[in-house]
């Protein structure tokens, strides 16, 4: 039992049918199909932060949602410590209460007309966790000051916070349930950076404090290093790599991997000219075929063009990564740039 | 000024914007002071309120009323152009100062193809004819790096991409030649991907036209690869100035400082970023003295008191007392301030 993963997610996709006007479905056009995840297999243990990591429109919310079950998967199959719970009914008072999530937009996700001490006790109420109105308030003060906030912004309403401290109401909220995992997407985008700052050391902290594990979804590297003990890294719909997050900005394996490493702009101020990668993301409605990437790869050949490659563990990636690339399997990929993370 | 080969292009002389309201009027910016010389990449950063976009939306005269200058100059290029009518601002804006906006698709009309709406720019500011506007076009797509520029020209805005979008933004700024370009978050929508090819264009070409360019935005990462020089804004004013790799180094003002080390970066991994307590004040309520005061680690009595002007820092020029003689008479003043504060 000890071995059973907190999350374990087998196979997961999810096929949107995009609506078509009445003129073309009367011509008998067959609506065109968005595979907005499609075949992703993880599992994230007790007290681990797992990151998934993408350009937009690659699906990585998708799978948050997918998760919390805000969309009905079209297959696949979710199980929280060991319960299936891909199916709705399956989503017991019990279960749900361990899943918890915090979304990008603070403003839009609380309730701009109550006061910030119904939203956090919602959860305490609906899950009956607290015995009575005196012990559920008890617990909402003590969620405040977790969250690094006075007891007495509860009587506030969300507009008189700021987007920092808004999103710390949505934390104090998610961790209403008494959580074991939270679903995190995109949770300091929103934010300025000396505000990310101390939302991400929160997340930290309570992470330590808690012995939460995260999913954590986002666009931006630098803050899925800091964050992440394994990384995901997301491409149309599938994972193209996943490594422990040492391993990844240390040797990355995958060439979309290395792309999104030697583009993000840092502080190192190399004020390298970089317009050597071309290509721009493919519309998931009409994805390319073989692998998805072999557009942009300088390394696509013939196979890679016709079969899709599937997520295999890499021989030189340390610590259970795995990669999903012909060229890497082949040897025909040049040694990852190693001392990568060190320089920058 | 003199005429010498560092001249500033632009001048921004403590410029005031305000909000006109029932209560009085509402500081946007409290005297922003900031200069781009000929050919050189000036960052603008800050946080969002900061008062970056405002501050460039103002020099270009494209502040929404109500909001108006309060106060200050703008000098470009010699003259002074904050109180010029709309028409002559027009004929700068375009000709001499290109624009560059955060979101390319609501900066290009979606009626016209891409174009028309270059030719026509093209034609409001310089003496060509048809044939040879169009040729301008062709060439300035082909500079952006648009593939088969000329079977491109009958594309409307939204047959492009976002990156590709963004690159006829900048082939419209890039139109007429502009000797300043004011790029306000011109990354900020697109992917990392993109955003890398999106900067690499935008360095090329200003490289080989020896355009300048104000560059607005809220990402350092960004700044310290395009970047020669940085303005630090907070609370409605630059207080910091200096050369890309001092402040992000060796930043003199607490804020930068605190801002460089809250970015979390790839590299060797901490346990937890160094962070600054609180939030920028709320525009209306920035108080009197240092705005940073609040949530300096380093305040003393007289930052509360009274608002530093730049001086001399580290090896930036930056708005603290720390850098002024008087501070250590304000230290011997009021020692125990800093530690209940």
């Amino acid at each position: 039992m000890a071995d059973t993963p907190l999350l374990q997610v087998e196979d997961l996709a999810v096929h949107f049918r995009l609506p078509l006007p009445v003129a073309e479905r009367a011509m008998g056009r067959r609506p065109k199909v968005l595979k907005a995840v499609d075949g992703v297999s993880f599992a994230i243990g007790k007290g681990v932060t797992l990151s998934v990591v993408g350009e937009s429109g690659c699906g990585k919310s998708t799978v948050a949602r997918l998760i919390a079950g805000l969309y009905r998967p079209t297959r696949g199959r979710v199980a929280i410590d060991g319960h299936d719970v891909t199916a709705a009914r399956d989503r017991t008072r019990a279960i749900r209460r361990r899943l918890t999530m915090i979304f990008q937009d603070p403003q839009a996700s609380l309730n701009p007309r109550w006061r910030v001490r119904d939203i956090i006790a919602e959860p305490i109420r609906a899950f009956g966790i607290a015995g009575d109105a005196r012990e559920t308030s008890r617990q909402v003060d003590g969620l405040l000051e977790q969250v690094g906030l006075a007891g007495a912004d509860g009587e506030k309403y969300p507009h008189e916070f700021s987007g920092g401290q808004r999103q710390r109401i949505s934390i104090a909220r998610a961790l209403a349930s008494k959580p074991d995992l939270i679903l995190c997407d995109e949770p300091t985008s929103a934010l300025d950076v000396s505000v990310q700052a101390q939302i991400l050391n929160l997340m930290r902290d309570l992470q330590d404090e808690l012995g939460l594990t995260y999913l954590f979804i986002s666009h931006d590297l630098a803050v899925v290093h800091h964050m992440s003990d394994r990384i995901a890294v997301m491409y149309l719909g599938r994972f193209v790599e996943v490594a422990e997050a040492a391993a990844l900005f240390a040797a990355p394996q995958h060439p979309y991997t290395r792309l999104l490493l030697e583009t993000i702009p840092d502080l190192g101020m190399t004020k390298r000219d970089r317009e050597a990668v071309a290509g721009e993301v493919p519309s998931p409605i009409d994805p390319p075929g073989g692998c998805a990437f072999h557009p942009r790869c300088p390394h696509a050949d013939e196979r890679c063009r016709t079969e899709r490659p599937d997520l295999r563990p890499s021989q030189s990636g340390a610590g259970g990564g795995a990669v999903a690339c012909h060229a890497v399997e082949e040897g025909r990929l040049p040694p990852a740039p190693s001392g990568e993370a060190a320089d920058g | 000024m003199n005429g010498g080969a560092a001249r500033a292009l632009l001048d921004v002389r403590d410029l005031k914007v305000g909000l006109p309201t029932r209560r009085g009027p509402l500081a946007i910016l409290n005297g922003v002071d900031l200069h781009v010389k000929e050919g050189e990449v000036l960052g603008v950063v800050g946080e969002s309120g900061a008062g970056k976009s405002i501050t460039g939306l103002a020099v270009i005269g494209l502040l929404e009323p109500p909001a108006r200058i309060d106060g200050g100059e703008v000098w470009f290029d010699g003259a002074r152009i904050d109180g010029l009518s709309g028409d002559e601002l027009r004929r700068i804006r375009g000709a001499r100062i290109g624009v560059i906006f955060q979101d390319p698709l609501t900066s290009l009309n979606p009626l016209y193809t891409i174009g028309f709406q270059l030719t026509e720019t093209i034609r409001t500011h310089m003496d060509l004819g048809a044939d040879a506007a169009e040729k301008r076009a062709v060439e300035l797509l082909d500079e952006v790096g648009i593939p088969a520029a000329a079977s491109r020209l009958n594309a409307y805005p939204h047959e492009f991409s976002g990156g590709m979008r963004q690159r006829v933004v900048i082939a419209l700024a890039l139109c007429a030649n502009p000797r300043l370009i004011i790029a306000d978050e011109p990354t900020t929508a697109l992917d990392v991907s993109i955003q890398a090819q999106i900067i690499g264009v935008l360095k090329r070409l200003c490289r080989e036209h020896g355009t300048a360019v104000m560059l607005i935005t809220h990402d350092m990462g960004v700044i310290a690869e395009t970047a020669d020089r940085v303005a630090v804004m907070y609370a409605g004013r630059v207080i910091e100035d200096g050369t890309v790799a001092e402040v992000v180094r060796n930043a003199s003002h607490p804020y930068s400082h605190g801002l460089m080390g809250s970015i979390p970066t790839i590299g060797a991994r901490i346990g937890r970023l160094p962070q600054i307590r609180g939030a920028m004040p709320r525009v209306g309520a920035v108080p009197a003295g240092c705005a940073f005061a609040p949530r300096c680690p380093d305040v003393r009595d007289l930052c509360r008191a009274e608002r530093p002007v730049m001086m001399d820092g580290k090896a930036t020029s930056a708005a603290c007392w720390q850098y002024s003689p008087r501070w250590s008479d304000a230290a011997a003043a009021t020692g125990g301030a800093a530690a209940d504060g």
